[in-house]
């Protein structure tokens, strides 16, 4: 399979500190790949290497040739000091059709905002606003940093469905930072799990019952994950024909798991 | 006509607007008030080597503000705090004033720390509208991915925007105007051009382009009434077109949007 963005043995640092280190990491075309991870695991910055944002301080980050990324913020700072209207916003830097704009607008549940103004949008819209925007371009690669983390449960729970049907209809391929373990692993084709490092990888009922993973984030979620877990069953019953190796992946959890676990 | 005193200051003050007035929209969408104090202070260091190396003011004021913009771009604008901005900022101011003192030219600081609007000469009009037209045409040219990465510096990476590079770009442009302010409003008031038209503009545009619109149409409304009051009132140029623009911005307030 064609790899979107691969990275190998790479560091990053972090003001003098390495956040994280040894990661090998590759996205495939149409995968959904999940970052999870406690906070200030280093989900953000591998997201930011990824993009080009942060320099590796060792190892190699590789983007595909004229790779298109669609990247979705945790939330947008300037926001409100600049007058800019959503279909405007939509047309930054690449301009865009009206009919693109109607059509991202719609594909990311954002209906009719075009004339609103960015600033005078809840945390939900905006959130919205900016899937509409990655997806107005048509991207290989949809980049989510915890789109939720600004939202309610039932807001997060509604984009979710959202980014799920968009990548249903759009065929491109996601990765997605989360601290919403049991809502986003279902989905997921993989499930990274970081702490420093990559503690386990897999699929995601591999990881799921890692011990590494239990490790970090505890058993409370395991009620709430074989819930989910079950809805994964029958919605993504292609899953496994993906050839990644459960086995394979489920040692490596193992095998990393021992001394995190102790 | 260009003889006239009066007509070369407001050509003076006009070319300022037009400057100022995108530069000052950014300075406000990114919030880079300290910052623009810090390169406008350091333009005093700048005119007082061009005093002791017998070049024209301009030329070291662009020199030394464009030195200040660019180091400060390469430590990061927007993450220094405002203590550190703020000690640059005071700090260039005054080791700029000592070394005007130190330069041995007998001059009035306050000329350059005010302005002396009514004393620009026909050929330093040339090299103000030179300056407008640079500053302007620089943003022009980077226009969608400067607003781009004001937005969000990732935003723009994910797109193969540098927002490094761009940050560096209005460093620069900063230093051209701050270099044309000091003739006209002076280093002190250098700030007070660049963001007061643009915060009234903001609560009247709906769009990036029409807030600079605004911006530069209320500098230019400034200048006028502050030349005007000048006249009338007898008082020094400069400080009459800031506190002109400070009067019309307490204008828009009720006309603001949001």
């Amino acid at each position: 399979m064609t790899k979107l963005i691969e990275a190998h043995a790479l560091r990053l640092d972090r003001g003098g500190r390495t956040v994280l280190s040894d990661i090998d990491f590759a996205i495939a075309a149409g995968e959904i790949v999940t970052l999870v991870g406690p906070n200030g695991s280093g989900k953000s910055s591998l997201v930011r290497a990824l993009i080009g944002a942060l320099e590796p301080a060792g190892g190699t980050v590789r983007r595909a040739a004229g790779l298109r990324i669609g990247y979705v913020p945790q939330s947008m700072a300037a926001g409100s000091a600049m007058p800019l209207t959503v279909r405007r916003f939509l047309s930054l830097p690449e301009p865009r059709t009206d009919a693109e704009a109607e059509a991202a607008l719609a594909a990311a549940g954002a209906e009719g905002l075009g004339p609103a103004s960015l600033g005078a949008l809840s945390g939900g819209q905006l959130q919205r606003v900016l899937l509409a925007r990655a997806l107005a371009g048509a991207p290989d690669l949809l980049i989510l940093d915890e789109p939720t983390a600004s939202l309610d449960q039932p807001g997060a729970a509604a984009l979710y469905q959202t980014i799920e049907r968009v990548r249903r209809d759009a065929g491109c391929a996601v990765l997605m930072v989360s601290h919403d373990l049991h809502v986003v692993m279902a989905a997921s084709d993989r499930v990274i799990c970081l702490n420093g490092h990559i503690c386990c990888e897999g699929a995601p009922h591999v990881v799921a019952d890692a011990p590494a993973y239990r490790a970090l984030f505890g058993s409370g979620t395991g009620g709430a994950l074989a819930l989910y877990q079950h809805d994964h069953d029958h919605s993504h019953d292609h899953d496994h024909d993906h050839g990644h190796g459960h086995g394979r992946d489920g040692e490596r959890c193992e095998a990393v798991a021992g001394p995190r676990g102790a | 006509m260009l003889d006239d005193f009066l007509i070369r200051a407001a050509l003076a003050g006009l070319a300022l607007s037009v400057a100022a007035a995108p530069l000052g929209c950014f300075v406000v969408w990114r919030r880079l008030a300290y910052f623009g104090e810090a390169v406008s202070h350091s333009a005093i260091l700048g005119v007082a080597l061009a005093l002791a190396l017998s070049i024209a003011p301009i030329w070291g004021a662009l020199a030394v503000a464009a030195g200040m913009a660019v180091a400060v771009a390469l430590l990061d604008a927007r993450g220094l705090p405002d203590a550190i901005l703020g000690t640059l900022s005071h700090g260039a101011l005054a080791a700029g004033l000592v070394a005007l003192s130190l330069s041995g030219a007998r001059v009035d600081p306050s000329a350059f720390l005010f302005g002396d609007v009514f004393g620009v000469a026909r050929q330093d009009l040339a090299g103000l509208w030179m300056g407008a037209a640079l500053v302007a045409a620089l943003l022009a040219w980077r226009w969608r991915r400067l607003l781009t990465s004001t937005l969000d510096a990732d935003l723009a990476r994910a797109t193969g925007i540098d927002p490094r590079r761009e940050g560096l770009i209005l460093s620069l442009a900063l230093a051209v105007a701050v270099a044309m302010a000091i003739e006209v409003v002076g280093a002190l008031l250098t700030v007070a051009m660049l963001i007061i038209p643009a915060t009234a503009a903001r609560g009247l545009a709906r769009s990036p382009e029409g807030m600079v619109v605004a911006a530069a149409l209320i500098g230019a409304a400034s200048v006028g009434l502050g030349l005007a009051a000048s006249l009338a009132f007898d008082t020094p140029g400069g400080p009459s077109i800031a506190l002109s623009a400070a009067a019309l911005f307490a204008l828009t307030l009720p006309l603001r949007r949001s």
